[in-house]
């Protein structure tokens, strides 16, 4: 049975396309789009309505950055709670890092990964690691990863200090035409750190962590990158410095490519406020500067795409002394609201913000996704930008509860979310 | 007056009224450890928990004897260092002993924050007696009470703080504190200990000991551990004390009527020459018996007492 999102303002980077349209979909694939009420044609066929009045029809989004907890942390989260939360913030492609129990360092554990995945809501893909058991000492199988189905590589959560090691995790990857996920962050200047290093972790006491931490590994595995001539993304970018060496790489054709969290671009180390452990992320919340040259470069085009590094912690992790709490928020059910605000402050226009949740992350991993296109798999996420929700624990689909944004007023009340065709989520 | 407030977690919040409350109270109390029953009624039927995660002989022996002047009941609850890993949150810990009923947690903690933590999620009055490298009020306050007596008032007073800044709660408390009260505040110390943005909390910050001591009315010298620092801040204790540590030439710079504190325990020979930490000008010890008294003032306003 064919199924047609009626009325909708379809909004689709990959094809610049915007306007109103109708999107007909036949099985698991995008059939065509048509004008509006044109989406049936003649044909006497049986075929379900979508009503997507005062809608924005997108391809669905796409998080190249999140947590999964499984194996190992199934208390947090699992890839099924894991895909619910997805699916009602609008997600239909997710990407998970490879910081399980046991580590995604093998071909076992992502086809273990992958068979999970079978149940869940939306797709899956796994990013394996680049050293095993991400402990910078010895590569992982970086091909054999690539067989097995993942989509790229990453030690995420840890850095790779060895340089000479990343260059030749650079290599290999190079060599398999994958890319390398980087979160960028100098182990030893990071060390105990427990949040920004500025005047509020003065005020506080807390041991800072400083932009320079992230700025010196941006450099060097823009370098290392350069050398090995390979594909290099840099993971949640957090500062007005890396910034810079970013758009200084892009300047030279240097494949770097990098992502920005809904919570850098929304706050900032004072919002750490009185010791708030769910606003205790890796990296840290940075100064209201560095937010300020985040929004710009997305609205620029240097930052290319918007993850969410949704990390599920329990009470034991974050009910807890600041300094000894797990760095990590949630975020697949906030992430296209907070990206709305910004659009409702002039910061991005709505074209920019929906690329960044689905082309440029497609393009980036090369996924089969971020587009409407016909032949391509009927993902779509329909919602509205002018209707509000109010994000409390109630409506938290993730297992874990760790979120700042508790209690926010969020836009883009998400209505309808389909996967290969199928709505596996619908917003009341 | 009374406190109108069930915690005591920092200098930072306290408003000029109430920190002249303190010190008047303290004062009042002062005479008791001079006396030969050295005891009175006032807290009698409360329960004080010292609950310490973190180890100290000083302040907890203080914030008992104080309490026990008053004949409130203590107990002292000495808890391992991290609840990370044990199955049960600090915070579980804490509703544990809230269920017997305690009127005043005194808490210290290696974590920054964790006492306001807990000030949230109970109802029993909660003394901060030291978070982390945050705040430790009580500290700063028999500080200022000693100051007070010596120099009457705070008004224009110019006091240098030298040492590892970054890492102190006694300097942060002492810097709210007295700012607060309108005395001039100086820190210095070696590059590595003088966290970012500090002048923001009123301060100057001086670029040598030198420049920092001269013409100040108060010396307070923080406590060295070099042994102790995880991060390599500085490179041996003797280069520490010939360029940081406090000797004759140097107190010398300072008006000839300052007089010279610290928080103890003293390292002698590294921030500090044994024949300055025991000149006349040293009050060292008498900010240990300050401390009494102010403890005592805080337990009392912090269960209700007040003129």
């Amino acid at each position: 049975m064919k199924t047609i999102i009626a009325g909708g303002r379809v909004i689709d980077a990959a094809q610049k396309l915007d306007g109103p349209h109708d999107v007909v979909i036949s099985g698991k694939v995008i059939e065509k789009i048509t004008a509006p009420g044109r989406g049936r044609g003649g044909s006497k066929e049986k075929f379900r309505l979508i009503d997507a009045k005062d809608c924005v029809v997108s391809p669905g989004l796409i998080d190249m950055h999140v947590h999964l907890r499984e194996p190992g942390y199934e208390g947090k989260e699992t890839i099924y709670t894991g895909s619910q939360a997805a699916v009602a913030g609008g997600f239909t492609s997710i990407v998970c890092m490879a910081n399980t129990n046991p580590v995604n360092d093998n071909q076992a554990v992502t086809g273990y990964i992958l068979g999970r995945a079978k149940e869940a809501l939306c797709n899956v893909y796994p990013v394996g690691a680049t050293t095993i058991g991400l402990a910078d000492q010895n590569m992982a199988d970086l091909g054999e990863l690539k067989a097995a189905g993942v989509v790229a590589y990453s030690d995420d959560g840890c850095c790779v200090m060895n340089a000479e090691m990343q260059r030749r995790i650079f290599e290999m990857a190079g060599q398999y035409d994958m890319p390398v996920l980087v979160h960028a962050e100098d182990a030893n200047l990071a060390a105990d750190g427990a949040m920004h290093e500025g005047f509020t972790s003065t005020e506080l006491a807390l041991t800072g962590i400083p932009a320079a931490a992230e700025e010196v590994m941006v450099a060097r595995d823009i370098l290392l990158a350069r050398l090995a001539g390979s594909r290099l993304h840099i993971q949640h970018v957090s500062t007005a410095g890396a910034v810079e060496l970013i758009r200084w790489a892009k300047k030279r054709k240097i494949r770097v490519t990098c992502e920005v969290t809904p919570h850098h671009f929304t706050l900032i180390d004072e919002d750490v406020g009185d010791y708030s452990t769910t606003c205790k992320v890796s990296p840290p919340l940075r100064s209201a500067a560095d937010r300020t040259a985040l929004q710009k470069a997305m609205a620029d085009g240097v930052i290319d795409a918007i993850a969410t590094d949704h990390a599920p912690h329990g009470i034991l992790l974050k009910q807890i002394e600041f300094d000894q709490a797990a760095n990590g928020m949630i975020g697949l059910e906030t992430a296209l609201g907070l990206t709305l605000l910004l659009v409702r402050t002039k910061k991005l226009s709505l074209h920019r913000a929906l690329e960044m949740l689905t082309v440029k992350p497609a393009e980036i991993l090369r996924l089969n996704a971020g587009s409407l296109a016909p032949g391509r798999p009927a993902d779509v996420c329909v919602f509205n930008p002018d209707h509000t929700f109010v994000y409390n624990e109630e409506v938290i689909r993730s297992k874990s509860k760790n979120s700042p944004f508790v209690g926010w007023e969020l836009p883009g009340k998400v209505y309808f979310t389909l996967v290969d065709g199928r709505v596996v989520y619908t917003g009341s | 007056m009374k406190l109108n407030r069930k915690d005591i977690l920092g200098l930072k919040d306290l408003s000029v009224e109430e920190i002249n409350l303190i010190l008047d109270t303290a004062d009042s109390f002062r005479d008791i450890a001079t006396r030969k029953r050295k005891k009175v009624p006032t807290l009698q039927g409360n329960t004080v928990v010292n609950l310490f995660y973190e180890k100290s002989t000083r302040t907890r022996t203080s914030f008992e004897i104080a309490a026990k002047r008053l004949s409130a009941d203590t107990v002292n609850f000495v808890a391992a260092e991290s609840s990370v890993g044990k199955g049960e949150t600090f915070i579980d810990t804490v509703k544990n002993i809230e269920a017997m009923h305690p009127d005043v947690i005194v808490v210290r903690h290696s974590s920054a924050g964790a006492p306001h933590m807990l000030a949230k999620m109970i109802k029993p009055g909660v003394i901060n007696a030291g978070d982390g490298a945050h705040e430790h009020p009580s500290q700063a306050l028999l500080d200022m009470s000693m100051i007070r007596d010596e120099k009457g008032g705070f008004a224009g007073l110019e006091v240098a703080i030298i040492g590892d800044i970054a890492h102190s709660r006694v300097a942060r408390s002492n810097i709210y504190g007295l700012t607060r009260m309108g005395a001039k505040v100086r820190v210095s110390g070696p590059a590595t200990m003088i966290p970012p943005g500090i002048e923001r909390l009123g301060v100057t910050v001086a670029p040598t000991i030198e420049e920092a001591l001269r013409g100040v009315d108060v010396i307070m010298m923080l406590r060295i551990q070099l042994e102790r620092q995880a991060r390599p801040l500085f490179s041996s204790t003797r280069e520490y004390s010939r360029f940081f540590g406090l000797n004759e030439q140097r107190v010398r710079l300072a008006r000839p009527d300052a007089f010279i504190m610290h928080p103890g325990p003293i390292n002698r020979g590294v921030e500090i020459d044994s024949a300055v930490a025991d000149s006349e000008r040293s009050r060292i010890l008498n900010q240990v018996t300050n401390g009494v008294a102010v403890r005592m003032a805080l337990l009392y306003l912090v269960t209700g007492g007040g003129n």
